[in-house]
């Protein structure tokens, strides 16, 4: 039964589309956080100068708003994906479940 | 000598001084009275918890009857729940003391620390959280057994989970024993046997359905307290981080007999040398960078968690709230070191004056970790002391707690049932295993606890770390997204990267030199070799599969598209237990 309705999936276009979505969107993102964190730790070993700087002329240095920018990122990111997956993916998904199973 | 004793006056007469003008200046209730051998507000707060912890372990108890709400609480758990309790797992005290700890020594630092911690979050989120949940039941060896040989995968999953979750358990067990004797007066043989009985009676009684209310009773007690310690720093600075971090500088200029603005970016990184080369500094902090993220993707008590939750939705949104809770957890635990520098570092209550004379440079008293709990007194007084000291405690029992409930399902689920009796045993057994499981891991973590006292156990959390992102991370990804890997391309690329890791770790200077003592310098010039021994996991991986020609391999490759279906979809994925 479980092979019938994998097969029934797999020639679903529904399926193919959903496949494609889903992975182009988490391969973005994982990409970006990637970029976004190993970017600062290069930074951080290369060109740490940028972060000594003072944002705004106060003791406060460019480190401070970098730093509390990757962890927003991070829930940032999170949040777009969650937000795209719990949506439109899943109603992609639930459409493919009931015709496959009706 | 006589230089050092002066050095140390002005270090600590000179700001006592200045530090009681200032609470008057800033109203606060910084001045307090010397604190009592044994903290009551404290035993009584942690009695209090302990109370409420064990009527919630009697209740779930009641519920949890068959394999499914032992190991995973029936699936009842919903998304915003589950994000909490994994905040409450991840959330230690090591996180909590050790990084605002080193806050409090380096300042900016101990922030890398922090995101290196959080940014794994959204790659579990983005590869792993719902395929795992689609595919898997109880723990993550469901998911990389699920198309090959179950012996050889699940044998090495349980070893793996076992590192981990021992390694990890000790360097807890160690921390937990200092912080009660220190806090709480009790002798450290007691302390441990407090936190390892308790540990055993939530796990043994209340299976993932207690563990998960202790983990989220810990983390709103956490996040409570911590909101509260920053927020009274801030507020002594009309909530200026500018003021703040102004004040900071000038402090720890003054005490450190320094450049204070060292605490306002990260250390320089210097080049390394290895095998003869020299390696710019930043291979060594990507690698570390690695070992962080990947790490907690591979992290076997953290991947049980999604097990908890209903379905592929909920599983993403735990992990959505879950960094949204660490994420601002961290912030917390920033401002609270730079409130110690500011708090802390000039008041002689809280500094140990012998030890500063032997080695001339700052010592807190309880040892370096207790910057947190000297700023609880600081800014809350003895009763919020009391309280971060009860909250330390329940942090500390939580974890344990969740990581004897991994490793007994290892034991139980991973090597009895699907090893040893080959999938013919029942549920009622399964469990009988798992409970003698937790017994004898709680019983081992006590033991191995007395005899790592002594021992410098930061490293064990970065063996942990390591051994995850090096075996469990790349045997996971590669099975969930490649077709052509097979049964032994995951064995070995497993075993490679458990073997090298631990070995490369153990060639470290914190175990080579500062543990070991086996020579002035170490052979790895790495914090954390994890980079290399995950790029050989994948590497092994990939060749050991290719190269397999058998027709097993044959058989697993075409299953593969079963798996990737039944992934996307949730299609024949477990339910959760009807309630």
């Amino acid at each position: 039964m479980q092979n019938d309705i994998a097969r029934r999936v797999r020639a679903h276009p529904k399926f193919a589309e959903l496949v494609a979505k889903q992975s182009r969107l988490s391969w973005t993102l994982t990409i970006i956080q990637l970029v976004i964190y190993f970017g600062f730790t290069i930074i951080i070993a290369v060109n740490p100068g940028f972060l000594k700087e003072s944002y705004s002329g106060g003791t406060t240095t460019m480190g401070i708003p970098v730093g509390i920018a990757v962890i927003v990122a991070a829930f940032v990111l999170s949040a777009i994906y969650v937000w795209k997956a719990n949506s439109e993916f899943d109603e992609l998904n639930s459409q493919i479940i009931d015709e496959v199973t009706k | 000598m006589n230089n050092i004793k002066q050095k140390l006056f002005s270090a600590l007469i000179l700001p006592a001084l200045l530090m009681s003008q200032l609470c008057f200046a800033a109203g606060g209730d910084l001045g307090q009275a010397e604190r009592q051998a044994t903290n009551w507000h404290a035993i009584i707060m942690f009695v209090v918890f302990v109370a409420i912890t064990l009527f919630i372990t009697k209740w779930a108890a009641s519920r949890t009857k068959s394999a499914a709400d032992f190991y995973a609480a029936g699936g009842g758990i919903t998304g915003f729940q589950n994000g909490l309790a994994i905040a409450g797992d991840y959330m230690s005290a090591a996180s909590f003391l050790g990084i605002s700890a080193l806050v409090f020594a380096k300042g900016y630092d101990g922030l890398l620390f922090s995101i290196g911690f959080l940014v794994g979050w959204p790659i579990i989120l983005f590869m792993i959280a719902e395929r795992l949940r689609n595919l898997g039941k109880y723990t993550f060896a469901d998911v990389t057994a699920f198309r090959f040989a179950q012996g050889p995968i699940r044998s090495m999953a349980a070893i793996n989970t076992l590192v981990v979750v021992l390694f990890y358990l000790i360097a807890q067990m160690v921390g937990a024993g200092q912080l009660i004797k220190l806090l709480f007066g009790l002798d450290y043989v007691y302390a441990l046997v407090i936190v390892g009985v308790l540990m055993i009676l939530y796990v043994l009684f209340g299976g993932m359905l207690a563990t998960t209310w202790v983990q989220i009773i810990k983390a709103v007690m956490l996040l409570a307290g911590a909101t509260f310690m920053a927020l009274a720093v801030l507020s002594n600075f009309n909530f200026s981080f500018d003021a703040m971090f102004t004040k900071a500088v000038e402090v720890f200029g003054q005490v450190h007999h320094t450049d204070g603005h060292s605490i306002m970016s990260p250390s320089p990184i210097k080049d390394q040398v290895f095998l003869g080369m020299t390696v710019p500094g930043w291979v060594d902090s990507v690698s570390f960078g690695m070992a962080l993220m990947f790490g907690t993707a591979g992290l076997p008590h953290i991947l049980m968690r999604f097990f908890t939750v209903g379905n592929a939705k909920e599983a993403r949104k735990s992990v959505l709230y879950a960094t949204g809770f660490i994420g601002y957890f961290y912030i917390l635990t920033f401002v609270i070191g730079f409130g110690a520098i500011i708090y802390v570092t000039q008041n002689p209550q809280y500094l140990d004056a012998a030890k500063m004379l032997a080695t001339g440079k700052l010592a807190l008293r309880g040892g370096d970790n207790m910057a947190a709990i000297h700023l609880a007194d600081a800014v809350g007084g003895d009763l919020f002391l009391g309280f971060i000291s009860a909250v330390a405690f329940a942090t500390i029992l939580a974890v344990v707690s969740g990581l004897t409930l991994s490793g007994a399902s290892a034991v139980s689920h991973d090597l009895y049932a699907n090893v040893i009796a080959k999938g013919r045993t029942s549920e009622e057994q399964e469990i009988r295993v798992s409970k003698m499981a937790t017994l004898a891991l709680g019983i081992a973590a006590v033991l191995l606890g007395i005899v790592f006292e002594k021992q410098n156990v930061a490293f064990m959390v970065g063996l942990a770390f390591a051994v995850a992102a090096s075996s469990n991370f790349p045997v996971l990804i590669m099975s969930m997204f490649w077709k052509n890997m097979t049964t032994r391309g995951a064995v070995i690329g497993g075993l490679v990267g458990l073997v090298s890791s631990v070995v490369l770790i153990i060639l470290t200077k914190s175990m080579w030199v500062d543990t070991f003592h086996m020579g002035k310098e170490a052979i790895v010039p790495f914090k954390n070799p994890a980079m290399f021994s995950m790029i050989l996991s994948f590497v092994c991986c990939w060749f050991f599969s290719i190269t397999d020609q058998s027709s097993r391999a044959k058989d697993e490759r075409e299953k593969f598209e079963e798996q990737y279906i039944r992934s996307m979809t949730g299609i024949g994925a477990e339910k959760a237990a009807k309630h």
